[in-house]
């Protein structure tokens, strides 16, 4: 199954962060199962211990499964200045899980992140490839919903 | 009569809803037959007023407006046409009869020359703002040394927080001898508060491609990479497009303009660690491995990517180079200061009105920059540090604020120019707290190699996480002050060695507030949780109750038109009912 994600790369390692980040994408609980790494391995030629350790390094893989949707909420300065805390508050209240916690129905994983460069409309989150900024409490509650929605 | 509509589509705008109103003026225009050209643009730095949407006639007078609705698309279309602003709107500047009001008055625009203008998927707009024409006289006209001796003289320093010097760099890898040399653009973006590099590449890809080539040619590298991180996909796409247009048209690839210069560019993605933007780590993730920083020398300039001769600027800097060399270095470093020449981009956040990038000459006041620039503060809550330079940097108090921006100057005063970000805060902001925020934010980044590093900001997290609970004693300032000059000395990478700034400009301008958490267990700003308390005023609770249904861990009793009561012991502080009441009946103290 991931013959088709390592035939678009050539078999050199500096194309691991690149496979990683599609299998990772591919999987529909958005994660790196173990399986993955063993097959990797082979395609690459370099050691599982190795994919393991830049599996690990990097915030954005992850190696157990999460939600379909991962919320990326922004816990630095200039979010908190504007009251990221509040927005996180209203999502842990909505989605009933803290964070790094996948809700029951496996649509959401909720995550805490640095800086992602939207200061200027702080406070900020991602989910999956898209940002939403200038959040209040309403405006979050509406993302969600519409994302339920969508589920 | 035509006339042109301009839509900020960068990441800012989008998440404030600019392809809705994108999407409304292409609807009202077909709909209604108006000659028209509608175009996409990206950021043109006032964020703090999307969706922005700029309305050009043909004669170059303009209007933009701010925080536009897709219903007001008509009535500003219809007014546009009488030219007569709509006073009701927010207006950002106003071209329309020689008047100018604008926050972009102040500002010199080299980097950032094209955000926000052209429309950062189309080479040809990019064409028709002078671009590739660096590449090519540089390529016809210009020998390696030339570039790089006009870099030098331009006195570009670089943009991505330590300041070296861009031609010296330039130089070194041009000395290097090998068949194979590789030219790298650091877009690993990650200090807390800063985004002018991804306004850069959503806004003006080419003009980075532009300034890696032109960086190419004069090293006599053959092969880049623009190393950008994971959480700007939409850099990232904008990249694509403009290295595959820029391939088609001959301004890379081989034999570029007919030239013997071949190039070609790579883009690699991050995967979320801010350590990577440490050049050596940045090769070692390009490479495919862990993102940990390795001891200099050798420099990447003898020995890079893959052991070859590799020279790494940052995006911004790159951002200037095809402007240099199309005005000359003497135009360049016209602006500036002594030693620090030109312009420089600054992001501006926290609690300041204009938030946004702008780009100013060096050598502006502080407090030019936050209060004429940046519009001055957010409230009416004075005027407390601006956090420079993310957490490599420092606070700079309020006293501090005819500080120039320069390298030089800003080096004095503890903190670092850094990539430029400026968090702006105000009274209602800890001190302690901020820098506690910063150290467990290197902390959670510290790849682990140094033990200095990895352990030393442990304990000084540990110990600030003490006082800021009330838990903190005096001879905890002198232990913090210890590790962190240990930290600094004992630390490979520039994570490390920087990483106690916070700390240590946050004790140098405001000691008190330190020593008012330890000796009399308070926090000044009212924000250290474990330090302050919501008590209902006995006198003004008049008992609606509003407190208590929205309190999120029910920890208020009472009755209707009784008295309410806050459980101290349940209380996680959350100041809910303080914003709730509308008689003014919970303190905070």
């Amino acid at each position: 199954m991931y013959e088709k994600i390592l035939k678009k790369y050539p078999p050199d390692q500096e194309n691991l962060i690149y496979i990683l980040h599609e299998i990772q994408d591919s999987n529909p609980q958005n994660f790196v199962p173990e399986e993955a790494i063993t097959v990797v391995s082979e395609y690459l030629k370099i050691s599982a211990a190795h994919i393991h350790g830049v599996l690990t390094f990097y915030s954005m893989f992850s190696t157990a499964p999460r939600g379909r949707n991962v919320i990326r909420l922004c816990e630095s300065p200039p979010c908190f200045l504007k009251g990221s805390e509040k927005i996180l508050r209203k999502l842990r209240d909505l989605l009933q899980v803290k964070i790094g916690e996948t809700t029951k129905d496996g649509i959401f994983t909720l995550e805490l992140c640095a800086c992602l460069g939207v200061c200027g409309n702080a406070p900020v989150m991602m989910i999956n490839e898209d940002i939403y900024a200038d959040l209040t409490e309403e405006k979050v509650e509406k993302i969600i919903a519409e994302i339920k929605g969508r589920a | 009569m035509s006339f042109t509509i301009k839509v900020g589509l960068a990441s800012c705008g989008r998440a404030a809803g600019a392809v809705e109103v994108y999407e409304a003026i292409d609807k009202y225009l077909s709909k209604n037959k108006i000659k028209a050209e509608l175009k996409k643009t990206a950021c043109i730095g006032m964020c703090f007023s999307e969706p922005l949407v700029e309305f050009v006639a043909e004669d170059g007078s303009s209007i933009t407006y701010g925080k536009v609705k897709p219903v007001e698309i008509p009535e500003l279309i219809k007014q546009f046409n009488n030219r007569s602003p709509i006073k009701n709107n927010i207006i950002l500047s106003n071209h329309l009869k020689g008047s100018e009001n604008t926050n972009l008055n102040n500002q010199v625009r080299i980097a950032l020359r094209n955000c926000g203008n052209i429309n950062p998927e189309s080479l040809d707009d990019y064409l028709a703002n002078k671009g590739y024409q660096s590449l090519e006289k540089v390529l016809n006209e210009m020998s390696q040394e030339e570039v790089i001796e006009e870099i030098k003289k331009s006195g570009l320093r670089g943009r991505g927080g330590a300041g070296f010097p861009t031609g010296l760099k330039w130089s070194f890898a041009l000395q290097a001898e090998n068949k194979k040399k590789y030219v790298v653009c650091n877009a690993d973006e990650g200090d807390p508060g800063a985004f002018m590099d991804r306004s850069v590449l959503e806004g003006d890809p080419h003009s980075i491609i532009e300034g890696m080539a032109i960086c190419a040619y004069a090293i006599g590298a053959d092969e880049g990479y623009i190393y950008c991180r994971a959480e700007y996909p939409l850099a990232i796409k904008h990249l694509k497009k403009a290295i595959k247009d820029a391939e088609s048209a001959g301004y890379l690839g081989h034999k570029i303009l007919g030239k013997n210069f071949s190039f070609k560019v790579h883009i690699k993605e991050g995967a979320g660690a801010f350590v990577c933007g440490e050049e050596t780590a940045l090769m070692a993730s390009i490479e495919g491995q862990r993102g940990m920083p390795r001891i200099r020398p050798p420099f990447p300039a003898t020995s890079g990517l893959w052991g070859k001769p590799t020279n790494i600027n940052n995006v911004e800097t790159l951002a200037n180079i095809a402007w240099i060399i199309l005005n000359g270095s003497a135009e360049y470093s016209k602006f500036g200061t002594e030693k620090s020449k030109g312009t420089k981009v600054f992001a501006l956040a926290g609690k300041i009105k204009n938030s946004g990038l702008i780009e100013v000459p060096m050598g502006m006041p502080l407090r030019n920059v936050i209060y004429d620039v940046g519009g001055g503060m957010l409230t009416d809550k004075p005027f407390k540090a601006v956090q420079l330079g993310g957490p490599s940097g420092g606070c700079i108090p309020e006293k501090l604020l005819d500080t120039i921006v320069d390298y030089d100057s800003i080096t004095k005063t503890g903190a670092i120019m850094g990539s430029g970000g400026m968090v702006v805060m105000d009274t209602s902001t800890c001190m302690v707290d901020v820098a506690k925020f910063f150290l467990n934010f290197t902390q959670n980044e510290s790849c682990g190699k140094c033990t200095f590093c990895r352990i030393g900001t442990k304990r000084m997290l540990e110990i600030l996480t003490r006082i800021t609970e009330g838990k903190g004693k005096m001879e905890d300032i002198d232990t913090l002050e210890n590790l962190a000059e240990n930290i600094i000395k004992g630390s490979l990478c520039g994570l490390g060695q920087t990483a106690p700034n916070p700390v240590l400009t946050t004790l140098r301008y405001f000691r008190d507030e330190y020593i008012e958490h330890i000796m009399n267990k308070k926090c000044p700003a009212g924000v250290c949780t474990s330090l302050i308390k919501f008590e209902v005023i006995e006198d003004k609770c008049v008992g609606c109750t509003a407190c208590a249904r929205k309190c999120p861990v029910n920890c208020i009793s009472g009755e209707v038109k009784k008295i309410h009561k806050i459980d101290q012991d349940k209380c996680i502080k959350c100041g809910v009912c303080l914003e709730t009441c509308k008689f003014d009946a919970i303190k905070k103290s």
